[in-house]
């Protein structure tokens, strides 16, 4: 479409610039700023990442002194039927949970990125879920789905399930988490879509109308290239944020029916605070921690995210 | 018969408590190291007696009057510190972890009293009265029943009523249908299908929250068979849960299943959120197995209900079976025990052994309702109860109870008691067989 133009000059920050090379350490402030940060996340994130290994290790049921059990618990995890259930839990939510999140926060994103003051008021309202907090978000949605006297009831026969019960079956509960997770957070990723398409120059678009294009292929050729970086960041959001889910699945459905929601998080929650077996459940808890890691880095490798390249390079 | 996390003392605190555990929950495993491996905790010689209890505004201002009158015979500052039901298990055991725990505490005995015990944080009240035993002596045997770990002498004593379950019965809906509460299994197989042709909800289960569906399971097997099976299952005893009382209590279970006692939905209907009892109390099920707590909730919130349709019989007798009639199951009351880490331990005494048996706290917890663990009280009860009908039939069927079983869940180790309730929930759904629930409970035991 344009052809490729000069990269602009950086500019120097705080004065200091190195005029012999003109790479991206000259121009960053020295290693004392990020002191604060990395105390910060030292002291709340290392240290008890680093206990936690420790403690599965061991055993203790919070009082008194852990006792050291080496392996114990790390073989007890391998050979545990209810960490490949919980595994597959785990695993439905978060791919299930990317794949109706994404979809719709793109194209409320795009959407609202119009200028109409209608698209204003409209976005203002679905933005309003991620106002509450998880816990209030999981209250109000239980009550709802109470088959006798919340909509459950009027709503369920249209959906196939004429008495309501739907947080009464596996599957049942595993939807409505999904769909109360997408009601909470797609706002979030909304507003990060409708703040990337904000930023597709507007050039473009009328180049490609005069071109002929129509606005399906608009999207597809102009749009969705555009917000490659933000597909990649609201991905990597989305994944962790539904590996981690908790709250919802607490007070929902507390893991139930049976063991029909116990994904990991809840399950090394179930161990650590109601099983009081804390060496187990840090085991469980360093393994989701080393899941977590390896799939954003799974990502940001596999996206191209690390090259970091503006989508603008090159307009 | 809830986990001690959530269970109620009374439900609707339990639902927006449920907002405050999240606040422990949410804390997941960073911190779960607590204080104690940080070797926090300061200053507690200052603090005076630091008192922890459940949320509950009328039981605090009780609790905050004794406080009040130990003052004149210990003259150091007293505080209480109230939690919220949902999360409090989790915070007492990390904050008994650490030297900062407090002076006395509240538990439900059994299971969530023991493992204090047994890392010597619990004061022998025996030991501390010595021959005298008036301090035990002044409440019923069986509401002390939960708080003798191993047999011991009680290790606290009750703060609270007792807590029974008891067959709640809609008497309208039973007037109008011309049954009356049924008295023996085959009466309540026949009260079940009469309701189900006539449309009506036989039992309001709160099937989303498996401690309801504990209390079936525990009374049934209650009728089944005496205690001496279920203490072997408390102990954890390999091939425990192999008792066939067991597998027959599973069986009679999902044969109400299937005469649809339950209805359908009942897998997604709540207790917390006051779904069973709205059910119950607006004529749409006829029966209700619940503590007896659910009394004062229903009270609270269905008054009308409460005094002009609300009837109670104890569960149903089984032919054959030979666990006693009147034994009871449930929470026996609510306990304060004292911390052996206590900088003051004197005056947890006073407070534990004279001021939860004096007359003005007994009176007191009558007159909001609750029934009193304390001996000889019937006279009180009958002239100070907001409803002494119902408070006199709790008094007596736990005095004349042989057996007051500890709820399963507050008896077992808690790891056992996870398996048991999502396996249970199971049960009811009809996706395990009770020999499948026999077998898995017997890889975990």
């Amino acid at each position: 479409m344009t052809a490729p133009a000069p990269a602009p000059a950086r500019p120097a920050f705080l004065g200091r610039t190195r005029a012999a090379s003109h790479t991206d350490n000259a121009a960053r402030p020295g290693a004392l700023y990020a002191v604060p940060a990395i105390l910060v996340f030292g002291v709340f994130a290392l240290v008890p990442l680093v206990l936690v290994g420790w403690l599965s290790f061991t055993t203790w049921n919070g009082l008194g002194d852990p006792r050291w059990t080496g392996l114990g618990n790390w073989r007890d995890l391998i050979t545990d039927p209810g960490l490949l259930h919980s595994l597959r839990i785990t695993a439905v939510l978060t791919i299930a949970g990317w794949a109706v999140q994404t979809p719709l926060a793109l194209l409320l994103g795009v959407w609202a990125a119009g200028a109409q003051r209608g698209r204003a008021v409209a976005s203002a309202l679905v933005f309003l879920p991620l106002l509450l907090s998880g816990a209030a978000t999981a209250l109000v949605w239980k009550a709802l789905l109470d088959p006798n006297f919340g909509l459950a009831g009027s709503v369920g026969p249209w959906v196939g399930m004429p008495d309501g019960n739907l947080l009464g079956t596996a599957g049942g509960a595993l939807t409505a988490i999904i769909a109360v997770g997408a009601w909470q957070f797609v706002p979030f990723h909304m507003l990060m879509y409708q703040a990337a398409a904000r930023n597709v120059p507007a050039h473009l678009y009328e180049a490609a109308t005069i071109d002929g294009a129509g606005r399906v292929r608009q999207f597809w050729s102009i749009t969705l290239p555009q917000l490659r970086n933000t597909v990649v960041t609201s991905s990597t959001l989305m994944i962790v944020g539904s590996m981690t889910t908790f709250e919802t699945i607490l007070i929902l459905t507390d893991g139930g029916p049976g063991a029909g929601t116990q994904s990991m998080p809840f399950r090394m929650y179930q161990q650590a605070f109601k099983s009081f077996e804390m060496g187990p459940a840090s085991a469980l808890a360093t393994v989701l921690v080393l899941f977590g890691t390896a799939l954003s880095l799974l990502i940001v490798r596999f996206s191209g995210f690390s090259r970091m390249r503006s989508t603008l390079e090159g307009i | 018969m809830a986990d001690t996390a959530t269970r109620p003392a009374h439900s609707r605190r339990r639902f927006l408590a449920g907002l405050a555990g999240i606040g422990a929950a949410g804390m997941g495993a960073a911190p779960l190291t607590g204080c104690s491996a940080l070797g926090l905790g300061t200053g507690r010689e200052a603090r005076g007696l630091d008192v922890w209890t459940l949320t509950d505004p009328v039981q605090n201002k009780i609790q905050r009057a004794a406080l009040a009158r130990l003052r004149r015979s210990h003259p150091v500052p007293a505080k209480l510190t109230p939690f919220p039901n949902t999360g409090y298990t989790q915070k007492l055991r990390i904050a008994m972890g650490t030297s900062d725990g407090p002076d006395v505490f509240w538990s439900w005995g059994g299971e969530s009293l023991r493992p204090y015990h047994d890392a010597g944080l619990v004061v022998d009240l025996a030991d501390r009265f010595g021959k005298d035993t008036r301090w035990r002596d002044a409440f019923l045997p069986a509401a002390l029943q939960a708080a003798r770990v191993d047999d011991r002498e009680p290790l606290g004593l009750p703060v609270r009523g007792m807590q029974p379950v008891i067959l709640f019965c809609n008497q309208t809906l039973f007037d109008e249908h011309d049954l009356r509460p049924p008295r023996t299994w085959d009466e309540l197989l026949d009260v079940v299908d009469a309701f189900v042709d006539a449309d009506v909800l036989p039992v309001s289960l709160a099937g989303a929250e498996s401690w309801c569906e504990l209390m079936w399971f525990e009374c049934i097997t209650g009728r089944l068979t005496g205690a001496g099976a279920l203490r072997k299952i408390f102990a954890g005893e390999r091939g425990s849960w192999r008792h066939p009382a067991i597998e027959e209590a599973l069986d009679r279970i999902q044969n109400l299943v299937r005469r649809g006692a339950f209805g359908r939905a009942f897998g997604s209907v709540s207790y917390g959120s006051g779904g069973a009892s709205a059910l119950f109390a607006k004529g749409r099920a006829a029966m209700h197995l619940m503590g007896s707590w659910e009394y004062s909730n229903l009270r609270n919130d269905h008054t009308r209900f409460t005094e002009e349709g609300l009837s109670w019989v104890s569960f149903p007798e089984i032919p054959g079976g030979t666990g006693d009639p009147r034994a009871l199951v449930g929470n026996n009351t609510n306990y304060l025990s004292i911390n052996a880490r206590s900088s003051d331990i004197d005056a947890g005494l006073d407070l534990v052994g004279t001021q939860l048996a004096a007359r003005p706290f007994i009176d007191a917890l009558i007159k909001a309702g609750d029934v009193p663990a304390a001996v000889g009280i019937e006279d009180r009860l009958s002239d100070l109860a907001p409803d002494p009908d119902f408070a006199l039939h709790v008094y007596r069927i736990v005095s004349e109870a042989p057996d007051f079983t500890l709820s399963w869940d507050q008896a077992m180790l808690p790891a056992v008691k996870e398996a048991m309730l999502s396996s249970l929930q199971q049960i009811f759904l009809e996706e395990l067989s009770p020999r499948q629930f026999v077998d898995a409970m017997e890889v975990i035991q």
